[in-house]
């Protein structure tokens, strides 16, 4: 393969983010008519490098070369006019265009006056979507088509132009079986064309059948390149979660209470089916698999945001029904969200009132809330969680990540609750703060929480559980006491590969 | 922080600055250019001006709690207008007519009943259909003008007792009923908001409304609750016009939600919500009737003095963002 320019070639690429090394001298190569898979875990840099690569973030040093032209990125449009093309996993695609229009967006082909040119336009792209073999027409409007050929209508329009390397983002996300055969056929006819494809995703049994070699970042940096053909499952995961991470499990055996919440065959239509778990008090349950298994909407079913289709749920023995969060808090469950600017802050309002927010109504004095009470809450959990902020007054959006989660998890520990769910604890927290949190999750399962703990990093998991459910598809597909997993099966339980279903 | 701390006192103290800069401009432009021979900052004069600001002043603050909120009322106007003819056609009524002026108290009920429920009205289908605000009491903007020229066609509608014109006309220390009703207003009201727990979910409502769902917050009771506190202001507006002047032309009341909401928005308070304060609405409310009579005082007629207005609105809009940018620029991971 050396004869061969690459398509696209990256050299020593660095990016870094206050407190946080995103990417740290990454290099690799993609040749022409290749597939290349890019790996790594969740916030290994992946999306970063290919931000990067789109020109929607400059690096802070590094080159990148097409066929051996050095080429600087600096927005969208110039990654596309050098022939770097993205199919993303979310669409961004005009419903209310037609599949032409959504193809050439941008630069529609144009008459005297301004006036499009609709004959070009539909013969151009009834020529590309003949090539792609698909059973729309230019015409149809985007809206109407199902996911799996809006996702060939960004295909088509990677290919209007004279495109050198097409990334696809985890495109079998949201497809069927049926529909990913098409989607490799496509795959399979651009390589054929001399298109050098970069292919993410999650999914090793994809990634070993479709692609010529893989590269495997980790923690921001290149941890190398291997042929596809000579190599395995066990040794990409090993370089995609090494071992330089510190992950001295918590060994410590904590006196187990009664069993806080059972769940039984909690179905939520597709999202989530056939859960069953228990969480007992002193524990902590963790929940590990990839981003759209179905483990958020475990918790957001458990905290009343979804109702079940099936299932029960059983509080300290007891069945209940839990129909709206207010109905949750009251029954002792508190959820600290996965995201915590959209779904847990008031980024707004300062520490104090963030804090109190969910039992303000009750801290007051008259017809006034009461100052002194709400600063002795906000004073106690600051102490007992080590949360650093100026003053209660700072507002909580000028906080760092580590101290804003902190004020989430207080807001809920404040509330005295039976569980906390926890959801990406540490999500976008850096890796000073990312220990103290999960101490401080262990110090709460050992003062009698029972604690359930969703993360899509596998050290986290590891690190802060006592068992280990590991999801898949909306499935629970095993549980593992966290004395006896191992990586590779946790990695396989999650990836879906057979035979491992409890 | 002591920048922050720097911020908020630039942001919080512009509009008074502006309030200080008119009075002195239009002071010193009145006498120096002889624009004018009488003097602008002068007692009886700022009386006046709070009593004028009055029915714009009361809708102001209840438009900024539902502003706060993340929400927006159009149909204040025509709530002021419905109210005021409620209030005088039944004094009209035979059975109010036989209870003499014992009528005035109750007539004032009706009225503040009206707005009330227009104002729940407003609010149920907001919450109850999850339609924008915007919409729905742009709706109700047309529907309830529509039932003010229902009631009495084009024609006035009027009822003159002079037990009612003295009680409005009377003074405490200068200060006339609606003047004084609009400050009882801005404190009560700022009291809600900064020290009560409703004040405090209003805020949260209006930031972030997924946080506040989450917190355990009944965010559709809540929203309908400051829609009912609208209406209900718009009603008192009314009243401590209406109650003076006697008549009420089906085209009162137009434009008063624009007025508001440009009040608001000069006082601070963000148009999606989460931020804004009753103190900085007074300020927005004060600051547009100095305009007025300030520019009048120097001899310029209405067409320019809104014309002004609007540009500085625009003006004042355009140097906030600047001053959040800079907060905002960070980057997400």
């Amino acid at each position: 393969m050396t004869d061969h320019t690459p398509a696209l070639r990256l050299e020593g690429i660095v990016k870094t983010f206050p407190g946080v090394r995103a990417l740290d001298g990454v290099s690799f190569s993609v040749l022409p008519g290749e597939v290349h898979a890019l790996m790594g875990e969740n916030g290994a840099g992946k999306s970063t490098l290919m931000k990067v690569l789109g020109g929607i973030y400059q690096p802070d040093a590094g080159k990148i070369f097409i066929e051996e032209r050095e080429t600087e990125m600096r927005g969208p449009l110039e990654a596309k006019a050098n022939g770097v093309m993205f199919i993303h996993q979310e669409l961004s695609l005009a419903e209310e265009l037609s599949v032409a229009e959504n193809i050439y967006l941008g630069e529609l082909p144009r008459k005297s006056f301004g006036r499009v040119d609709w004959a070009t336009l539909y013969s151009r792209t009834d020529a590309i979507l003949e090539k792609l073999k698909v059973g729309f027409n230019a015409r149809t409007l985007v809206g109407d088509l199902s996911i799996a050929n809006q996702q060939m209508v960004e295909i088509a329009r990677a290919l209007t132009v004279d495109a050198k390397a097409v990334i696809f983002d985890e495109p079998t996300a949201s497809l069927t079986d049926a529909e990913k055969v098409v989607l490799f056929d496509v795959i399979e006819g651009l390589k054929a064309q001399g298109v050098g494809i970069i292919y993410i995703s999650h999914r090793m049994e994809e990634i070993f059948k479709m692609t010529d070699r893989i590269s495997v970042l980790r923690d921001g940096e290149y941890r190398g390149t291997l042929n596809t053909a000579e190599t395995n499952e066990d040794e990409i995961t090993q370089m995609m979660i090494g071992r330089s991470l510190d992950i001295s499990r918590n060994v410590e055996q904590v006196e187990l209470g009664p069993v806080a919440l059972r769940v039984e065959n909690l179905s939520c239509g597709h999202l989530f089916e056939d859960a069953t778990f228990e969480v007992r008090e002193g524990e902590v349950l963790g929940f590990y698999g990839l981003v759209g298994a179905g483990r958020t909407e475990i918790a957001e079913t458990l905290f009343g945001l979804r109702k079940p289709t099936s299932g029960q749920i059983y509080l300290k023995g007891e069945a209940v029904k839990i129909t709206s969060p207010i109905d949750a808090i009251a029954k002792g469950i508190s959820l600290v969200p996965e995201s915590r600017k959209e779904q847990g802050l008031v980024l707004g309002m300062n520490c104090r009132d963030n804090m109190t927010l969910p039992q303000v109504g009750d801290l007051t004095a008259g017809p006034f809330v009461s100052d002194g009470a709400e600063i002795s809450i906000y004073d106690q959990y600051r102490d007992r969680l080590s949360i650093k902020s100026p003053s209660w007054k700072t507002a909580v959006g000028n906080l760092s990540g580590g101290n804003q989660q902190k004020i989430v998890i207080g807001k809920w520990l404040s509330m005295q609750p039976e569980v906390l769910i926890v959801d990406e604890p540490t999500r976008g927290i850096d890796v000073g703060s990312k220990s103290e949190i999960h101490n401080l999750l262990r110090g709460l399962a050992k003062q009698g929480y029972a604690v359930i703990v969703i993360s899509s990093e596998m050290p986290e998991v590891l690190h802060v559980s006592d068992r280990i459910v590991a999801m898949y598809h909306g499935r629970i597909m095993r549980e593992f006491c966290a004395t006896e997993v191992t990586e590779d099966s946790l990695i396989q339980a999650i990836s879906g590969i057979e035979g491992t279903a409890a | 922080m002591q920048n922050e701390t720097l911020k908020r006192l630039i942001k919080n103290g512009a509009i008074w600055a502006f309030i200080v800069i008119q009075l002195v401009f239009f002071e010193v432009a009145g006498r120096w250019w002889s624009l004018s021979d009488s003097a602008f900052m002068d007692l009886d004069n700022m009386l006046l001006l709070l009593k004028q600001s009055a029915p714009i002043g009361i809708i102001a603050i209840g438009m900024t709690v539902v502003m706060i909120n993340g929400n927006i009322d159009l149909s204040v106007g025509a709530t002021y207008a419905l109210a005021g003819i409620v209030m005088l056609d039944s004094m009209n009524w035979p059975f109010m007519e036989a209870m003499g002026d014992a009528a005035i108290p109750l007539a004032w009920l009706f009225a503040l009943f009206t707005g009330a429920i227009l104002g729940l009205i407003n609010g149920v289908i907001v919450w109850k259909t999850g339609v924008d605000a915007f919409i729905v009491t742009l709706g109700a903007m047309l529907g309830y003008r529509g039932l003010v020229f229902m009631y009495n066609g084009e024609n006035p509608t009027y009822h003159l007792n002079w037990t009612m014109v003295d009680f409005a006309e009377a003074d405490i220390l200068g200060l006339q009923t609606p003047a004084l009703v609009f400050i009882a207003v801005v404190l009560i009201v700022w009291l809600m908001m900064t020290r009560t727990v409703h004040g405090r979910n209003a805020y949260a409502i209006g930031d972030n409304r997924e946080a506040a769902v989450n917190a355990g917050i009944r965010v559709g009771p809540h929203i309908v609750v400051n829609f009912v506190l609208i209406g209900f202001l718009a009603a008192l507006s009314a009243v401590a016009f209406y109650s003076g002047s006697g008549s009420v032309n089906p085209n009162d009341g137009m434009l008063f939600e624009l007025w508001a909401i440009t009040a608001v928005v000069l006082g601070g308070t963000k148009l999606a919500g989460g931020r804004g304060s009753i103190i900085g609405t007074l300020g927005g409310v004060i600051a547009i009737q100095l305009l007025r009579k300030g520019l009048g005082h120097i001899g310029a007629d209405t067409e320019t003095v809104n014309l002004v207005i609007g540009t500085i609105l625009i003006a004042v809009l355009f140097l906030d963002r600047q001053l959040n940018r800079k907060g905002a620029e960070e980057l997400k991971v």
